[in-house]
């Protein structure tokens, strides 16, 4: 019996049922024919159970929505002593949670960065920033990378990959342009024609199974913007709170974007809410008509309180030192682990605790996360390139959980190789 | 908040285990520097910011607790495995982990330097909580002490401090799992709460230090070391004499003999029992003050230059203020007819407080000292040298030590000086008595890092290749020639500072 109190089922396999009947048939039915039929019940730091009570290392942490653990004890007391006292507040009004997480943000943020419009979620803070982008420019194009994933809302969708715009006849090539990765000869020839609004660039492209940019290529995006008038807007949903051993990723480049977006972990995990950081360049609409852009839930003050909170855990030199230093660990860890593995195990892509794991298998992330799964880990392939496994442990790891996480993953990858080639 | 810092405390200790003696030498060595070339200057903070205690002496105990440190400990190593045909063993050194350390408002930075240095000669990692009082300059002293150890190639957050000790954050720290030991130097709460938390502690009890003068004893010398000994740091310290117990025969000579000792009369002792315990609790404005000061507090008129007040009293018993410890250059004195009532009078003084801290003992009869150092229930005992530096091991040879154990008698677990062994555990591998043993000569498990520890998180596709890596400190000189250099400097400085 799994009693909740407010619910209840007599088994996973009732909960599984009815998850088909009267949720999502697709993705229930995706999962388990992955083999990975997780329910998940418990879930603690950078554990997560499954309702029949097996204990999984969670290293997708959903995009590092769950960066600082889950249910992070002080966040959640942030959030519970929040709610004493506020509730989503008001969003037509000034407010008191609101304006210190915005000045929390600019403070700690990127030079030049000087209002925040929030968002509910990812793809509502990307679609603030693309609409911000034309109004700053006047311009419509938007410029994205090939399997770009930037979210799925109304203009977010637009940026990435065919697969979710085509399906609700929500693609407007017109619009959005494509350009391959790591190429600066076709981002100039995207913006050549000075008609274009702004470039939209994940720091690391996550869904795409993070490919690094080459030394220099960001670099060299951002002065293709300057050159042809377009905005750069840094996506940092899944690289930024410190992933990468920095707050921002896209300040180990030196660059100082126009936009910037951060969701996912910003949450706390507790409590939705994204956020859109802008240059005072592009913040004139909020003075021109500060009502442009409206969202009941953009902004909700608990979600504020809980972001100021985990805002100020990313930012400590303890949490940054242990990010270098586990990055250390498991940088050199997997480097051992792929020794082990020639021919299989093909490339580490590494910035931080932005990790993927590339195989030498269309769908070799799919065996692995399996084995993974199987052995006691969850951590995802990407949905643009299953070759690659995400692989983003915690930003507050400690050492032991490190070294067991290295063990399970050994094994699992070997045991991959072995179910991938049979 | 506290979290983070054990947490990251625990990743520095992890990478520091690996380290071998060369990189765990320098390491020590560049800590050890800074903190003798800020000795003076954390001195003078420490008293303005606390409001005890001399400069001078600070800046001598500073100076011991570096320089001093690092020339003691030398030639010792707590980092390579020794290997013993004799016996068939091997002893692995294995650090303690995070060292959590608590530091007293009396003794601040010489405390914070010495459980620095002595959790870098063993690998751990340390994260300092000073006393409120002491906040400022303890974690700018343990700052600096980090910055030269990473400088040198320590892993980051090898040295943390609390930089706001409250007692709720303290008490949760204590109880943190992750501390593999606390090792505790302050009030009695504090210590026992140490004791408390779960976790191992070295947790050390107060001091209430008798010293006996008997009808042997070189007076011109027991006379001045008496009087520099309790008055030195203005008498802050738990090792600072506080009953001064004297032969009748030799008592008026030796006060005779006291310069810089005023005698008060019955009167004026009256009064400053008074003054110093206004209804028998001590008042804490009197702490480390000096003796000028709280003689006019008292209305008693003294000779200017007078270092330490002797206030006589009849009985050492609970209910008599002057018996207890002081922390003030305020010096009770008990006369007695015999060594033998002399002891006995040791002994009550410590049944009230300080016992299995320290005592002292002037006298030339080696019976007499020896039945002293049996029946009193101290764990040390200063012959013929004054206790304030004589417990510490800076005027005697015992360990240099900011931390005193008081052991069973005094509450704690542990008994001697605190060492840098007592940081450390051993790994004993052990053979089977007719199994022949191996040849470990030339095994070293450590290594010294190749560069920063942790590397700066680079992207894979930008990383370069780790460059061979020169060491930033001056171990080109080599650990030999290093520490002849470092007893070097401590002889001069000390030799200058200690005999004004
Ligand atoms: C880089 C990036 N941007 C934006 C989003 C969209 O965020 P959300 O799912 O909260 O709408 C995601 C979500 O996966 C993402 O990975």
């Amino acid at each position: 019996m799994l009693d909740y109190g407010l619910f209840a089922y007599a088994s996973k396999d009732e909960v599984l049922e009815k998850s088909s009947a009267y949720w999502n048939p697709g993705k229930t039915q995706f999962w388990i024919d992955s083999g990975v039929p997780l329910v998940i019940d418990r879930r603690e730091g950078y554990f997560l159970y499954d309702v029949s009570g097996r204990r999984l290392i969670d290293v997708h942490l959903n995009g590092g929505t769950y960066n600082l653990g889950h249910r992070n004890p002080e966040v959640v007391a942030a959030l519970k002593q929040a709610a004493d006292h506020f509730d989503i507040g008001n969003h037509h009004f000034p407010s008191l949670a609101r304006t210190a997480l915005a000045e929390a943000l600019i403070t700690t943020g990127p030079e030049g960065m000087s209002k925040v419009i929030y968002g509910s979620g990812g793809g509502e803070a990307i679609d603030i920033a693309l609409k911000t982008a034309r109004h700053t420019t006047g311009k419509r194009k938007i410029v994205s990378i090939v399997k770009a994933y930037h979210g799925h809302t109304g203009l977010a969708v637009g940026t990435g990959d065919d697969r979710f715009s085509k399906l609700f006849l929500a693609d407007r090539p017109e619009e959005f342009a494509h350009v391959p990765f790591n190429d600066l000869a076709a981002m100039e020839a995207a913006l050549r024609g000075r008609d274009v609004a702004a470039v939209i660039m994940e720091t690391i492209p996550a869904t795409y199974g993070f490919p690094l940019p080459e030394p220099g290529y960001l670099e060299g995006v951002k002065g293709l913007c300057e050159t042809y008038d377009a905005l750069y807007i840094a996506d940092e949903v899944q690289t930024g709170l410190m992933r990468t051993g920095e707050l921002w990723a896209i300040t180990k480049h030196g660059i100082q974007p126009d936009i910037l977006v951060t969701g996912k972990g910003i949450s706390g995990g507790v409590y939705p809410i994204a956020a859109v950081l802008v240059s005072e360049r592009c913040a004139g609409w909020l003075t021109e008509d500060g009502f442009a852009h409206m969202a009941t839930f953009g902004g909700a003050e608990l979600g504020c309180v809980v972001a100021l909170k985990t805002l100020e855990i990313c930012n400590r030199p303890e949490t940054r030192s242990i990010v270098h230093h586990a990055s250390d660990l498991i940088g050199r860890g997997l480097e051992r682990i792929q020794r082990d593995n020639p021919g299989w195990f093909t490339g580490i892509r590494q910035n931080g605790l932005v990790i993927g794991l590339e195989f030498d298998h269309p769908e070799g992330a799919k065996h692995v996360m399996r084995q993974l799964y199987a052995n006691g880990v969850w951590a995802i392939f990407s949905t643009l390139d299953p070759r690659v496994l995400q692989y983003k442990p915690g930003i507050l790891l400690d050492p032991s959980l490190a070294e067991e996480l290295l063990d399970r993953t050994a094994l699992a990858i070997g045991r991959a190789a072995e179910e991938a080639r049979s | 908040m506290s979290n983070g810092m054990l947490r990251r405390a625990q990743w520095a200790a992890r990478a520091f285990a690996g380290y071998d003696r060369a990189a765990v030498d320098r390491i020590v060595a560049a800590a050890g520097e800074v903190a003798a070339r800020n000795a003076a200057r954390y001195a003078e903070w420490a008293v303005r910011e606390t409001g005890f205690g001399v400069a001078e002496h600070k800046t001598l105990k500073n100076v011991a607790c570096s320089t001093g440190l690092l020339a003691e400990y030398a030639g010792h190593d707590y980092v390579s495995p020794r290997a013993d045909a004799a016996t068939k063993t091997v002893s692995v050194p294995r650090p303690a982990g995070v060292v959590l350390a608590l530091t007293p408002s009396t003794n601040p930075v010489a405390t914070v330097y010495f459980k620095i240095l002595l959790a870098l000669m063993t690998r751990n990692a340390i994260v300092v909580s000073p006393h409120p009082m002491a906040k400022e300059c303890c974690s700018d002293a343990a700052r600096t002490l980090a910055e030269a150890a990473v400088a040198a190639g320590a892993p980051d957050g090898v040295i943390q401090v609390v930089e706001d000790p409250r007692l709720p954050l303290i008490e949760e720290l204590m109880a943190d799992p992750l501390v593999s030991v606390i090792v505790a130097t302050g009030g009695t709460p504090v210590v026992r709460a140490a004791h408390r938390s779960g976790n191992p502690a070295l947790g050390v009890g107060p001091g209430n230090v008798p010293v006996l003068v008997d009808r042997t004893a070189d007076l011109e010398r027991a006379a001045r070391l008496i009087v520099d000994s309790k008055s030195f740091d203005n008498s802050i310290l738990c090792t600072n004499e506080s009953v001064l117990i004297v032969e009748d025969a030799v008592a008026d000579r030796l006060v005779s003999l006291m310069r810089g000792a005023h005698p008060l009369s019955a009167g004026e002792t009256g009064r400053l029992r008074e003054t110093l315990f206004p209804g028998g609790v001590f008042d804490p404005r009197f702490v480390g003050k000096d003796a000028g000061w709280i003689a006019g507090q008292a209305g008693i008129r003294v000779p200017a230059g007078t270092r330490v007040l002797l206030a006589p009293f009849d009985l050492a018993v609970p209910e008599e203020p002057l018996a207890h410890e002081k922390l003030c250059p305020v010096l009770g004195v008990l006369r007695v007819p015999s060594a033998e009532r002399g002891i006995d009078a040791a002994r009550a003084v410590l049944r009230i407080a300080g016992a299995g801290h320290s005592a002292a003992i002037h006298s030339t009869d080696p019976r007499t000292i020896m039945e002293f150092g049996a029946a009193v229930p101290v764990l040390r005992v200063s012959v013929n040298a004054g206790n304030s530096l004589g417990g510490s091991g800076v005027h005697t040879n015992l360990p240099i030590s900011m931390t005193i154990g008081t052991g069973y008698a005094g509450g704690s677990s542990a008994g001697a000086n605190l060492q840098p062994g007592d940081l450390i555990n051993w790994t004993r591998l052990a053979y089977h008595v007719d199994a022949p043993f191996g040849d470990f000569t030339g095994l070293d498990p450590w290594s010294s890092p190749e560069g920063p520890v942790p590397r700066y998180p680079e992207p894979s596709n930008a990383r370069a290749v780790p460059a061979a890596t020169a060491p930033a400190t001056p171990a080109a000189a080599g650990p030999d020639a290093l520490r002849a250099e470092i007893r070097r400097l401590i002889l001069e400085e000390l030799a200058s500072m200690a005999r004004r």
